[in-house]
C-alpha cells in the first residue's frame, strides 16, 4: 500500500519561489491542536519541535483550502499560487 | 492601458462547469465575454468523483456526446455498505443508449468544454489569478489580476468552493469546517479488459460505487468509485469538522477503504497514476451566499450549489452558470447592471430545480450529522448483521434468530436512543417530503 509520499509523487507541480501559505508563527506556537498537521491531505505542515515553528512544504500543496478553514485561530495566510504555478491535475 | 481598451461586457472568473456554461451562453448572444482561469488549462485545478450528467450538459453543449472526451456511460449504480469485514451491496443496473451520466476526467473534459466555448467567441485567459474585484460606487466594475486590471459591466464569480472573491466583497462569510467535506481521490490504472471483467461491463459501459461505512462508519462521510476507460477513480469525502474532531488523516482512511475485502479485489495490481484532493461544499441551502449584487453574480460551487445526497454538483454548476449568463444578456440589453436588474438571477434560480432541491434537503446534513454515529454507524452495521444472521446455517431455529435480532434493538442501547432515532428519522422525512 502506497504511503503519502508515494501518492504525492504522482502529482505534477510547478512550485513558486515563495510560499502561497503564510502561517503566523506566533499563533502556531500557542495553537493546541496544530490541526493543519493532521488534516492536510498533502502533509504540507509539520511541527518542528526543536525550532518551535511550523514547517510549510508548500510545494506539495493540492490547493484544496482545508487548512485555511480548519485553522483554529483563523490566522493562516492562504491565497492561490500564481497563475502558472502550483498543482496541475491531469486526472481530476 | 486605459479603462476603455481593457473593457468587455462580462468577465467570468473560473473555468469550471459553471464559468464555462455562463461564458458560452453570453458569447452565443453576441456579447464580449472573457473567461479567466488560474490553472495552466481549464480543468487543471478541478477535481470531482466523477461523472457528468447527460441532460444538463446537453443544455449547454447539445451535441457533446459526439465529440467530448467521455470515458464510459454509466449503466450500473452500486450502493455498498461496508462493515468491518463484511458488506452488503445493492445494485441498480440498466443497459441503455441514453444514460443519465458519463464518467469523465476533468483535465480532459473541462478543457474540451473551454475549447468549444472559445470556438463560439469566449476569450479564454488561462494561467491568470484574479486577486481582487474593482468596485466603484458600490458596483463591481472589473477585476484585478497579478498583471493588470480588466473592466466590464458584469463580473460572474465561478471561482469554486473557496471563492475568496465572494468573501472579499461580503457576499458570503467564511466557510466553517462543518460546511465542507474534504475529499481525497486516487486514479488507479488498470487494463480496460480487467476493468470490464471485474465490474461486469463492456468497454463503453461504466459502473459507479457509492460506498458507506468501512473506515467512515459513524461519520458524515461517503466513498466513491468510478470506472474510466483504463483506470478507476476511487476516493472518499468526509466532513472537515469530523476529521478535525477525531484527528484523522484523510488519505489513511482512503487506504483503509482500499484494503476492505469488498473493494481490494476491484483495484488489485492497479498502478496509482494520480492522487488529488478537493473540498466539496456541503453547507446546502442554509449556507448559500448572497447570490448577486450590483454588477456581480455568484454560481456553481462558489454559491454552495451541491446536492450531496444525489451526488450532484456539476449539473447545478452548469445550470446556474447558464441562468447567470441569461440574466447578464438581459441586463446588457437594457444597460442596467444594478442589484435590482441582476436579482432576476435569484428569481430564475428559485424557479429552477436548483433552489427547490437545496430547500428540500436543507435539514438533511444537520439532521444526519446530529445522529451520525446512529444513522451512519449503528444502523448500517445492523443491515450487515441482519444478512449475517439470515444467511447463517447453524442448527438454531429461525424464529429464535429473528427474535434475538429484533430484541437487540431494545437491549443494546437505552430505549431513549431508539426513540430519538425514530423521531429524527420522521422529522427528516417530513422535512424532505412535506415542508
Amino acid at each position: 500500500m502506497s504511503d503519502i509520499e508515494d501518492k504525492l509523487y504522482t502529482v505534477k507541480y510547478s512550485p513558486d519561489e515563495v510560499s502561497h501559505l503564510q502561517p503566523v508563527q506566533e499563533c502556531c506556537r500557542v495553537c493546541q491542536s496544530k490541526i493543519c498537521t493532521v488534516i492536510c491531505p498533502a502533509k504540507v505542515y509539520e511541527w518542528d519541535e526543536n525550532n518551535n515553528k511550523l514547517i510549510v512544504n508548500y510545494e506539495n500543496c493540492l490547493e484544496c483550502g482545508a487548512c485555511r478553514i480548519a485553522c483554529e485561530s483563523s490566522s493562516l495566510g492562504w491565497k492561490y499560487p500564481k497563475g502558472n504555478k502550483g498543482v496541475t491535475f491531469k486526472q481530476g | 492601458m486605459t479603462k476603455e481598451e481593457n473593457k468587455v461586457d462580462v468577465i467570468v472568473v473560473g473555468g469550471g462547469p459553471a464559468g464555462i456554461s455562463c461564458a458560452v451562453t453570453i458569447a452565443r448572444a453576441g456579447k464580449q465575454v472573457v473567461l479567466i482561469e488560474r490553472g495552466k488549462f481549464c480543468g487543471s485545478k478541478n477535481v470531482f468523483g466523477g461523472a457528468i450528467y447527460a441532460q444538463p450538459t446537453r443544455e449547454i453543449f447539445p451535441d457533446f456526446e459526439k465529440t467530448a472526451p467521455i470515458e464510459r456511460k454509466t449503466v450500473e449504480h452500486k450502493y455498498a455498505l461496508l462493515g468491518k469485514e463484511d458488506s452488503t451491496v445493492i445494485s441498480y443496473k440498466k443497459k441503455t443508449e441514453d444514460p443519465v451520466s458519463y464518467s469523465v476526467i476533468r483535465g480532459k473534459f473541462d478543457r474540451w468544454m473551454a475549447e468549444e466555448a472559445a470556438k463560439e467567441g469566449v476569450v479564454l485567459v488561462e494561467e491568470t489569478v484574479v486577486r481582487d474585484l474593482i468596485i466603484k460606487d458600490g458596483c463591481v466594475i472589473g477585476v484585478k489580476t497579478e498583471l493588470e486590471e480588466y473592466y466590464c459591466d458584469i463580473v460572474v464569480l465561478a471561482d469554486g468552493v473557496n471563492s475568496l472573491l465572494a468573501k472579499q466583497i461580503g457576499l458570503r462569510g467564511d466557510l466553517r469546517p462543518e460546511d465542507v467535506a474534504l475529499s481525497v481521490k486516487e486514479v488507479i490504472k488498470l487494463p480496460q479488459e480487467v476493468i470490464n471483467e471485474r465490474f461486469h461491463v463492456s468497454s463503453d459501459e461504466g459502473c459507479i460505487y457509492e460506498i458507506f461505512g468501512g473506515p467512515m462508519l459513524g461519520m458524515l462521510g461517503l466513498g466513491f468509485m468510478y470506472t474510466n476507460n483504463d483506470s478507476v477513480s476511487i476516493g472518499l469525502g468526509i466532513t472537515l469538522s469530523e476529521l478535525i474532531e477525531k484527528g484523522l488523516r484523510p488519505y489513511e482512511l482512503l487506504d483503509e477503504m482500499k484494503r476492505h475485502p469488498e473493494i481490494a479485489p476491484l483495484i488489485k495490481d492497479g498502478e496509482l497514476v494520480e492522487y488529488s484532493a478537493h473540498l466539496i461544499p456541503e453547507g446546502g441551502f442554509k449556507k448559500v451566499p448572497v447570490l448577486f449584487g450590483a454588477g456581480v453574480m455568484v454560481c456553481g460551487d462558489a454559491a454552495m450549489f451541491v446536492n450531496n445526497l444525489h451526488w450532484e454538483g456539476t449539473n447545478l454548476a452548469m445550470i446556474s452558470g447558464k441562468l447567470a449568463g441569461e440574466t447578464a444578456i438581459i441586463a446588457l440589453g437594457k444597460g442596467d447592471y444594478s442589484e435590482t436588474a441582476l436579482s432576476k438571477y435569484q428569481q430564475e434560480l428559485e424557479d429552477s430545480f436548483i433552489m427547490k432541491d437545496l430547500r428540500t434537503y436543507q435539514h438533511l446534513m444537520s439532521g444526519i450529522g446530529q445522529r451520525a454515529s446512529e444513522f451512519l454507524g449503528y444502523y448500517p452495521q445492523k443491515i450487515n448483521s441482519f444478512f449475517e444472521m439470515f444467511t447463517s446455517v447453524d442448527s438454531v431455529p429461525k424464529r429464535k434468530k429473528y427474535r434475538d435480532f429484533i430484541k437487540e434493538f431494545f437491549t443494546e442501547r437505552p430505549l431513549s436512543e431508539l426513540f430519538k432515532d425514530i423521531c429524527s428519522g420522521v422529522k427528516l422525512l417530513w422535512s424532505i417530503l412535506i415542508k
